[in-house]
């Protein structure tokens, strides 16, 4: 879980400061995927990693998930929670909602079967992005995503660093403020683009 | 507590108490019971209603207990959905009426989990644990004469850090507690105990690889982090241990796999 999930946090990070270039113009966003696709053999390395990754995250976690359940035996009639953070305790349904997430966000960008209000902009990711985000319902379904994703990492990015044995009492607080602030930047950076196409910041 | 005119308060309670024969499923079972002490123990309490329940020719309520006073780790009542009720860092039988209210509907049931089945009513078997201890909770000493004192020397912060984690007293309200019945803490503390000090160095791979592989084994559940363990520890052990543990287990594994053979290898020149 942790390598996986430390691979794939690394990779929002980059995803999001990718897509930020939104901001630059049309032609800073095109050029950058179409600099993306001109390296295909690197492009490919790092798909493999991602998919390698995502895969054995989602297999992980489905085998912790049944044999944790199956360990608790049903738990005490009146369960009582002292400490377990909300973001931990529901780990698998904010990645089962994020795994829907990126089938949908890989169907209508990479493979481009989800066409938007009927038009397909070839590789005009820009076009591709106003279009997208000006439909309510998708712009909704990718914030809330993003918000998911925020408190999915608020509890992994923290747990990678007692999985791999380099917390301790006095560094949990800052690792778990420093797990919080990454989850955050990540979330409004993505945020911040379906907001700007909503208030017509972006056209 | 005591009132002004010099009489004890006390307390009618109303209580939920599991009722389980092995092999059977359970039930809560209601009764109330009336005068209870404020300064009685909770062990105390539950001798009242077993008390009752035989003047009314009714079958008592099993349950673990012996040195009542908070160091034997036999007592293990999850009290209100609480492995020890509702006072953090002490043991069942440390927790005294005085915590609960007059009236109050007090829920008492057994550890649950997979790995500590029910033996009857509120006891459960906990010789998951001593699998564990069997497996690699110990050292090995030269044996005949005692050794001298301070042969072998034991840094200060070392010996206090191995101290706080043989405070575990191997109750299972870690496991109890956990929403995923994982035994990490007690494994973790354990662990932790004798690979840091010097007379532990000689197993240290072998009893974690070995620690982990008999947790896992027993039918424990995985540590996802969520800290119930310590919240609910009666000896306040910290998470440290686990990340230490995951640390040790790590580094045992990374040394096996690369460990020496001794011989060149086939396709080798």
């Amino acid at each position: 879980m942790a390598l996986t999930g430390l691979i794939l946090a690394g990779f929002v990070l980059g995803h999001m400061t990718g897509n930020l270039l939104v901001f630059k113009g049309p032609a800073a966003l095109n050029e950058y995927a179409k600099w993306l696709h001109e390296h295909a053999g690197l492009l490919w390395v790092a798909r493999s990693v991602l998919i390698i990754s995502v895969f054995a995250h989602i297999w992980v976690g489905i085998q912790l998930a049944l044999e944790n359940r199956a360990a608790r035996d049903g738990g005490p009639a009146d369960d009582a929670t002292r400490r377990a953070s909300v973001a931990s305790r529901t780990m698998p349904y904010s990645g089962v909602v994020i795994l829907g997430f990126i089938v949908f966000h890989l169907l209508h960008y990479t493979f481009r079967t989800v066409a938007l209000g009927g038009v397909t902009y070839g590789d005009d990711v820009y076009k591709m992005l106003i279009a997208g985000f000006s439909n309510k319902p998708v712009a909704a379904f990718y914030i809330i995503s993003m918000l998911l994703l925020c408190l999915h990492l608020s509890h992994g990015v923290s747990s990678v660093f007692q999985t791999l044995g380099l917390r301790n009492e006095r560094w949990r607080a800052r690792l778990d403020g420093l797990a919080l602030a990454y989850a955050w930047i990540i979330a409004l950076g993505f945020i911040s683009i379906p907001l700007a196409v909503l208030t017509g910041c972006l056209k | 507590m005591v009132q002004d005119n010099g009489k004890e308060q006390t307390l009618a309670l109303k209580l939920r108490v599991w009722r389980q024969r092995r092999g059977q499923p359970g039930a809560f079972e209601e009764h109330s019971l009336a005068a209870v002490p404020t300064s009685a123990s909770f062990l105390e309490m539950m001798d009242m209603l077993n008390e009752q329940l035989i003047k009314e020719g009714k079958d008592t309520f099993a349950f673990d207990h012996d040195c009542r006073e908070g160091i034997c780790g036999m007592c293990s009542m999850t009290i209100n959905g609480m492995p020890h009720g509702p006072i953090p860092g002490v043991t069942t039988c440390q927790l005294h009426m005085r915590n609960f209210r007059d009236g109050e509907t007090i829920t008492v049931e057994p550890w649950r989990a997979r790995a500590f089945p029910v033996l009857k009513d509120l006891a459960v078997d906990r010789s998951a644990f001593d699998k564990v201890i069997q497996s690699g909770g110990f050292i090995t000493v030269r044996t005949g004469s005692a050794p001298e004192a301070n042969n072998i020397p034991v840094p200060k912060p070392v010996a206090d850090e191995a101290m706080d984690a043989a405070e575990c007293i191997g109750c299972g309200a870690c496991v109890a507690s956990c929403k995923n019945g994982s035994a990490m803490l007690f494994v973790g503390a354990k662990i932790n105990h004798l690979n840091i000090l010097p007379q532990g160095q000689a197993e240290r791979d072998r009893r974690t690889l070995a620690m982990v592989k008999t947790m896992d084994e027993a039918g424990f559940g995985n540590c996802t982090n969520y800290g119930e363990c310590q919240a609910h520890c009666p000896k306040s052990i910290t998470l440290d241990v686990i990340a230490k543990l995951n640390r040790d287990y790590l580094r045992a594994r990374v040394k096996e796999f690369f460990s020496s053979t001794g011989k060149p290898s086939k396709g080798g020149d």
